[in-house]
């Protein structure tokens, strides 16, 4: 339970950040470390050098800019959670935020580190899906920006490549019309989510004009529930649509059995959460009643 | 690949890196050389000797190792020492008053029989301890007490009694006796 031997270095700039991390393959970031360090504790991950970010003023800065939420990558989760102009901004973000581990974690975890981690079954990868956000990536060569839909490949695993840093996190704010809703099951508070799902519905006269689903837990990545929102678009959020789209969704649930749950639960999760997401999330459409 | 004793690759030859650290801990001033895999619990345990702060699962569960670092609750285990450079930290030692008087939330664990065999007590405490202090209006509804409780888990008591102690620390911290 102890980790393997390392040498650290704590830059003071991104620069010297991605210098450090240009110059060996095997050196990692450090954020938060709530994901990392159990990972090293357990000899998971054994990496030469940590990179410690904390130093780096420039990665905690937060603002919202017309309908983008940009986020430093080491801005505290619950920081993140707590921010007023955020929640006007975007209010998903704060229940979502409300799901991930414990306060506690949430207050050393960082918003980049659990994105860059990228578990399949958390819940802040599943909410950049969901809104459609996206991620800017800086190494020594430059900086580009990747959308979430392209940066998770698989279970902790992302495009980011060797050497790259993940410096902020772009979520966009909530479009108008738009309801919003996150629910996951967890056998406790603040574990992993078995299923969880994010949903964001816009209603036109009635009729849902825009739907983004997204699951976390049910596959490899956190994965858009594309037949679930076929089946609601352009239908009210509700009766026979709704069940349509929650029926849909089983056809996403590729996660193999574990000693938790097997795919027949799974599916079945999925299928209820997409119905009260939905619900919900249409039931808080500004003017509707 | 059943390997004989021996046998297989031998640990990389790399010596053990050592960094300063200098800190806050209960407001004394502290300087060491640390290893930087050294985790700040076992820093806090073996280097400065403050065996209250418990080690229970050393990957973040349990949060018997909880201590306040720069005014936020954290997992001590999961933090190297390195990472608490310039940083305020308070452990459990810190809580009661020089004099051995307990804070409030210990005179409410104690009333409300919030603990049994004490060894997640101290990570309870500093829990609570965060969420209160400098919390005048601390939300005490179930599902706001039980959020703040479910980062630490209690294998003696069965919870009751430890939210009773958290509705009763926010009262005597308010003035009640």
């Amino acid at each position: 339970m102890k980790p393997a031997l390392f040498e650290y270095v704590a830059p003071r700039s991104v620069e010297e950040a991605l210098d450090a991390l240009a110059g060996d393959e095997m050196a990692r970031p450090l954020a938060g470390g709530q994901s990392l360090i159990p990972t090293m504790n357990f000899r998971i991950a054994a990496p030469s050098t940590l990179v410690d970010l904390r130093r780096i003023g420039a990665l905690e800065a937060r603002a919202v800019e017309g309908d983008v939420i940009r986020v430093g990558a080491m801005t505290r989760q619950r920081d993140l959670e707590r921010d007023e102009a955020v929640r006007r901004a975007n209010p998903l973000i704060a229940e979502v935020l409300g799901n991930v581990a414990h306060i506690v974690i949430r207050n050393r975890g960082t918003v980049g580190g659990s994105i860059a981690h990228a578990d399949a079954a958390a819940e802040l990868p599943c909410m950049l899906v969901a809104t459609g956000g996206s991620v800017v990536a800086r190494s020594t060569g430059g900086e580009r920006t990747i959308a979430a839909e392209e940066l998770f490949l698989f279970h902790m695993t992302t495009a980011l490549e060797p050497g790259e840093l993940l410096t902020e996190v772009r979520i966009p704010a909530l479009p108008p019309r738009t309801g919003y809703a996150f629910q996951e099951v967890a056998r406790r508070h603040g574990d992993y989510a078995l299923a969880g799902v994010c949903a964001l519905v816009t209603l036109r006269d009635g009729v849902c004009s825009a739907v983004r689903l997204a699951a976390c837990g049910i596959a490899s990545k956190p994965t858009r529930l594309a037949a679930a929102e076929t089946a609601l678009l352009g239908a009210p959020p509700e009766g026979e649509a709704l069940a349509d789209a929650a029926e849909a969704a089983r056809e996403c649930v590729t996660a193999g059995d574990d000693r938790q749950a097997g795919l027949d639960y799974r599916s079945d999760l999925v299928a209820a959460l997409v119905r009260r997401t939905v619900a919900k999330a249409a039931g808080r459409v500004e003017g509707r009643a | 690949m059943a390997g004989r004793i021996g046998q297989g690759t031998p640990p990389r030859p790399s010596p053990d890196p050592r960094v300063a650290v200098s800190m806050t801990v209960n407001g004394e001033r502290i300087e060491r050389e640390v290893s930087p895999r050294m985790l700040l619990s076992d820093f806090i345990r073996h280097e400065l000797r403050l065996t209250g702060t418990h080690v229970g699962c050393e990957h973040g569960v349990c949060g018997c190792c909880t201590v306040i670092i720069d005014g936020h609750a954290g997992r001590s285990c999961l933090a190297f020492a390195v990472q608490a450079d310039g940083a305020e930290i308070r452990t459990i030692e810190s809580v009661a008053g020089p004099d051995g008087s307990l804070h409030p939330v210990q005179r409410a664990f104690r009333e409300c029989h919030g603990l049994q065999c004490g060894y997640c007590t101290p990570g309870f405490v500093m829990a609570i301890v965060d969420y209160l202090e400098g919390n005048e209006d601390p939300d005490l509804s179930d599902d706001a007490i039980r959020a703040v409780l479910s980062g630490n888990l209690c294998r003696c008591t069965g919870y009751k009694n430890i939210v009773a102690a958290f509705r009763r620390s926010a009262a005597l911290m308010r003035g009640a006796g």
